[in-house]
Parts: structure tokens; C-alpha cells; sequence
């Protein structure tokens, strides 16, 4: 018998708000955050529009703090502040508390901007807070410093699929005895001119430059790839006991999660989706339910011609006849693509859908495309059912990483 | 002479490690009293350097214990 794992706090910054709340409300409006990106250097990329974040974490951040850490890591200590404030600031032994954070890139723009500098004005004026901004486990770290972390500072790295992976080893983590509260999530903060012509490079980029909010559409038949999102989701797990205990709200429950591989291809998605399909029945087994008990799937949906079909087919295998009785939602739609930061995000929003019984609308859904055969959420927001229910949230990386999560309802 | 590398270094140290102006005086410790941590005194020696137009090596840096150290080494070597 595996302790049961609650979900008592949430934090975020992204593309549509600057917290949790502010977030949410803007995707059940519809509201897309992606933006023509307003630098000299879009002027000759195929990709000029991005998902920029809404409040910029370096103005809400301590000047002095902010200026040490990279973009994507004052995104993760923005995000974990809010996070662990709604938690109420758990009062835990230090060496019972873990943190969980990933990135996909790590600080791959402050990298950058080091390099220019050597260029310029030499090795000798490289920053000393260089090497922990560039770090892929510094994001973990700066968090784990916020909140004191002393059970274990880790960082999962699987591309898109980090964040999904840093709250299933968040939560394996309280499962195993390791820790009674884990703070964790992901982030990601890469718009730069590299990663913007690498993408590009791999036709993996959304050009619809002339149309920004409606660049990110997945489903519909004129997608046309992702757009690159920037941001950070943050949730705070703790031993249902322990939550208990001191008498904290909690806000869902962790369900389990489903973790493979496709070994199909670098940066294609299997066609078939059977990774994808193991993971979604997996995670629905290791949360000890039935595909039946499944309501809502918040979709890894980037927009791709290619990734929305084999998801499509990939759900459709892991579920069999129900899934037409699944409500499915793309929410890349509006934040765009956050990759190390898309799967928490998307937990958040999973336990939102699951809280206010309510699925936000998949932006651009116009002409949705034969081949995905899903119900999919679309025009304006869902109502799930009442009484318990269940939701899967997908992830999916570079690499071939499969992860599914699924969360159920407090 | 000094008042102005002192006040400039002020300005810097309040840049980097957040310390206000007016407590980064003469007779201030930059560990003991400012709490600049390692990493910090790297960032106020690269500003001072590229402020003032001198080199302060390592083997300079670990002398310069207090404000008034690094003030005096400056105002020698500019």
C-alpha cells in the first residue's frame, strides 16, 4: 500500500497571467498569450511569434535576486512562492521536504548572452552566477534553497515531458517514504534567436507570423506547428496523512502517473502512439482506477500536423470506446508550448478543470481535422460531471518520452 | 578623490548585492558587515575594474577586507 499523495498548492506564471488565477480565467475566456516577439533579431526567422510571458518574473522578483538568477529559473522561484504560499508555508522537517523542478534546456539563454560577452570583452568579464544560471538542475535548486529543501534537490530531464516527470518523481518520492512534502513543477524560458531557427530548422515552428493568437491551433486542419511558450507551473505534493495533520486544503489528489518510451525516432512521434498509449494505462493503473473513471484529458496538443494525430491515436488506444466519453483539451492553444514547463502548467490546469468542474475552450479549434477523432473542447468552456472524477494529463518529449499523469478530484 | 571611489563603489555594491548606499562606508567589512558572499565580490571587482580603469587580481582581492581597502587600493592604482 502506497501513501497517498494530495495536491495542496499551485503556482504559475505564463504566457495568459502572471499567477495561477489570472491564468486560468484567461483560458477559460479563450484568451491567447502568444505574441509577435519584439526584437531586431525575428526580422530574417521563419518564426517570429512566441508565447512571452504576461508579467515579467524579473519586475516581480527582488532587483538583486532576480539579476543572480537565469529567466527560467525567476519564472520557478515566482511560480513555487505562489505555490507554497497557497499551501499555507508547510511547517516540515527540512530533511522531509523535497524539490522537483525541470527544464528542458536549461539556461540556455543566459548561455548565450555569457558567449557574447566573452566575444566582446573576453573571458574575464564572464559572470560568476554564469554557470548556476546555465545549469539544468538549477532550477531545482533555487527552489529547494526557497523552501529549504533537505530530503533531495532533482531535476528530470525528458525534453517536453520534464515537467510531467519532475511531479510523478515528486510524488514516487512521498510514495516511497523519501519525503512527506515535495514541492515541484517545471519551467522553461528559451526564446532566443538559437532555439527559435532550431525548432524552425526542424519545420517543428508555427510561421503563421501575420496572425500570432491564432498561430497555436491544435486539431484543427490548418495547423501548422507550435508555437514556443515561456513560463513556469509549480505544485506542491504532501502525504495525504501529513496534509491532514495540519489540516491543509487540499486541492486534488494525485492519481499515478505512466512513464515509457517509443523508440521509434529522435523527434517524431510513433504514428501509432503505442508509448504514449502504454503510458496513459499505466498511469491509470498506478492510480488504481478504471479507463471508465476518466473524464477530461488535458492533451500534450502541440499544434503539430504529425504529434496531434498519433496522440489522437494514442488516446484512442489507451482508452478504447470511452474515449468518446473523454472532453479534451489543448491549452498549448493559448500559452503555446512551454516545453520543460508544459507538463506542470498543464497538471495545474488539470487540477483546476478537475476543481471547477470546467474545461477550458482549445483556442482556433475552427476545422477540426478528420483524423483526430476526440471530442474536443472547443468555442467556449465544458462542464465535467459531479462527483468523483478522474483526468489524464499528457506529455510528451523530444527523445521519445511518454508521461502520463492522472489527477482526481478532492 | 577617495569620496568619489567611495561613493561610486557605494553605487556599485548596492548594484550587485542589493546593500543600501549608505551603509557601504570606509570602515564596513564586505563579508562581515555588507554579507558579500564570494560570487558577489567577483561582480563588485569586474564593475570597480571596468569603472575605475585598474586591475585588481585575485591575490589583491582577498587584502581588501573592508570598503576603505578597496578604496585606498583604486585611488594607488588608477
Amino acid at each position: 500500500m502506497t501513501r497517498e499523495v494530495v495536491v495542496t498548492g499551485l503556482g504559475m506564471t505564463t504566457p495568459v497571467g502572471g499567477d495561477v488565477e489570472s491564468s486560468w480565467q484567461a483560458l477559460l475566456a479563450g484568451n491567447s498569450g502568444i505574441r509577435l516577439i519584439d526584437a531586431p533579431w525575428v526580422a530574417d526567422q521563419p518564426a517570429k511569434i512566441a508565447g512571452i510571458m504576461a508579467v515579467d518574473p524579473a519586475e516581480v522578483l527582488d532587483r538583486v535576486e532576480a539579476r543572480r538568477l537565469d529567466r527560467g529559473q525567476q519564472a520557478a522561484l515566482v511560480a513555487a512562492r505562489e505555490a507554497w504560499a497557497q499551501a499555507g508555508s508547510p511547517q516540515v522537517d527540512p530533511e522531509r521536504l523535497g524539490a522537483v523542478i525541470s527544464t528542458g534546456m536549461g539556461g540556455l539563454v543566459s548561455l548565450m548572452d555569457a558567449y557574447d560577452t566573452l566575444l566582446d570583452r573576453g573571458p574575464s568579464r564572464i559572470s560568476p552566477h554564469m554557470v548556476t544560471q546555465i545549469m539544468p538542475n538549477g532550477p531545482a535548486a533555487i527552489v529547494g534553497l526557497e523552501v529549504g529543501a533537505r530530503a533531495g534537490v532533482h531535476g528530470q530531464v525528458s525534453a517536453c515531458a520534464s515537467g510531467a516527470e519532475a511531479v510523478s518523481y515528486a510524488a514516487r518520492m512521498i510514495q516511497t517514504g523519501r519525503a512527506d512534502v515535495v514541492i515541484c513543477g517545471g519551467t522553461e524560458a528559451v526564446i532566443h534567436p538559437i532555439t527559435m531557427a532550431g525548432f524552425a530548422a526542424m519545420r517543428a515552428l508555427s510561421t503563421r507570423n501575420d496572425d500570432p493568437t491564432s498561430a497555436s491551433r491544435p486539431y484543427d486542419l490548418g495547423r501548422d506547428g507550435f508555437v514556443m511558450g515561456e513560463g513556469s507551473g509549480v505544485l506542491v505534493l504532501e502525504a495525504a496523512e501529513f496534509a491532514a495533520a495540519r489540516g491543509a486544503t487540499v486541492l486534488a489528489v494525485y492519481g499515478g502517473a505512466g512513464l515509457t518510451s517509443d523508440g521509434h525516432h529522435i523527434a517524431q512521434p510513433d504514428p501509432e502512439g503505442l508509448g504514449a498509449a502504454r503510458a496513459m494505462r499505466f498511469a491509470i493503473d498506478d492510480a488504481g482506477l478504471s479507463i471508465d473513471d476518466i473524464v477530461h484529458i488535458n492533451a500534450h496538443a502541440t499544434s503539430t500536423p504529425q504529434g496531434d494525430i498519433a496522440e489522437s491515436v494514442a488516446i484512442r488506444a489507451a482508452l478504447g470506446s470511452h474515449t468518446d466519453d473523454v472532453i479534451v483539451t489543448g491549452t498549448k492553444s493559448m500559452t503555446g508550448h512551454l516545453l520543460g514547463g508544459a507538463g506542470a502548467i498543464e497538471s495545474v490546469f488539470t487540477i483546476l478543470a478537475l476543481r471547477d468542474r470546467l474545461v477550458p475552450p482549445t483556442a482556433n479549434l475552427v476545422d477540426q481535422d478528420p483524423e483526430i477523432t476526440l471530442d474536443v473542447a472547443a468555442g467556449s468552456p465544458r462542464e465535467l460531471p459531479s462527483g468523483d472524477i478522474a483526468a489524464l494529463n499528457n506529455s510528451f518529449g523530444f527523445g521519445g518520452h511518454d508521461v502520463a499523469l492522472v489527477f482526481r478530484s478532492a | 578623490m577617495s569620496q568619489e571611489i567611495l561613493d561610486g563603489l557605494a553605487v556599485i555594491v548596492n548594484e550587485v548585492a542589493g546593500v543600501p548606499v549608505e551603509d557601504v562606508q570606509s570602515d564596513k567589512s564586505f563579508v562581515d558587515d555588507l554579507d558579500i558572499d564570494s560570487l558577489s565580490m567577483v561582480e563588485v571587482v569586474m564593475a570597480a575594474e571596468d569603472k575605475w580603469g585598474v586591475k585588481i587580481p585575485d591575490s589583491e582581492v582577498k587584502n581588501l577586507k573592508t570598503v576603505g581597502d578597496a578604496v585606498a587600493y583604486i585611488a594607488a592604482n588608477q
